[in-house]
């Protein structure tokens, strides 16, 4: 293992895959989720977010929570850059069966077919699932 | 890999995207509600059949149990385990995909 895959505290860098299967405000999922992946970037993992089924509908633009009085966390997708968050995958027949497409989003994804999502799984070394 | 399914298959469809998702060669736990995708005579018989194809699929017996069901009742090609064969599954692969 080389210098750059260590901490300075000697800590591991692993790769961590956040699967994301919810809607956004029905249940708190996608929320903790969010609040998970900033705490696996805070120890400078190396972390992406898979966005599958309705987990597909939190990325969508134009969020307006003003009249259920509930937090819009939509905007918080595209502050994920800056916590070096950047690897984000939207499951293509999720999103086709939804009737979206990457314009739909609020930040820039990678779309993958299952066969490319499966693979991006088996390549993950610990897997989060929201 | 290794992924469980504790859902109810009429219920949600962790299940179906679990299958979708999961690798041939991969092992399919199914726990809690997730048992009732391994019983014979039900909807999903089919899908799991064929599934049984590619993937090593496994129950809890204890979740079949508790249920009122029998292990008698599970498909051909669906391995009951006990709560030893669940750590077994878990330590035997690599990481754990949860389908909740």
């Amino acid at each position: 293992m080389n210098e750059d895959e260590m901490m300075e505290e000697g800590g591991t860098i692993k790769k961590f895959l956040y699967v994301n299967r919810r809607a956004p405000y029905g249940s708190v999922y996608a929320l903790e989720s969010l609040e998970v992946v900033l705490i696996g970037a805070a120890f400078e993992q190396d972390v992406s977010m898979a966005f599958v089924d309705d987990g597909v509908y939190q990325l969508k633009k134009g969020q307006d929570t003003k009249d259920v009085d509930m937090k819009n966390f939509s905007p918080t997708y595209r502050a994920l850059e800056m916590y070096d968050v950047e690897k984000l995958y939207v499951d293509k027949a999720s999103m086709d069966a939804r009737g979206l497409t990457e314009e739909d989003f609020v930040v820039p994804v990678e779309v993958l077919s299952t066969e490319q999502l499966a693979e991006l799984m088996e390549d993950q070394e610990v897997i989060l699932s929201f | 890999m290794l992924h469980t399914v504790n859902k109810s298959p009429f219920e949600k469809n962790s299940l179906d995207t679990c299958m979708r998702l999961a690798k041939a060669g991969s092992a399919i736990l199914l726990i809690e509600d997730g048992v009732y995708a391994a019983i014979k005579g039900t909807e999903v018989e089919a899908k799991m059949k064929a599934a049984a194809g590619d993937k090593k699929l496994y129950v809890l017996g204890p979740d079949i149990k508790a249920r009122g069901l029998d292990e008698g009742q599970v498909i051909d090609g669906i391995t009951v385990v006990d709560y030893g064969g669940f750590v077994d599954l878990a330590a035997e692969n690599d990481k754990v995909q949860a389908w909740l």
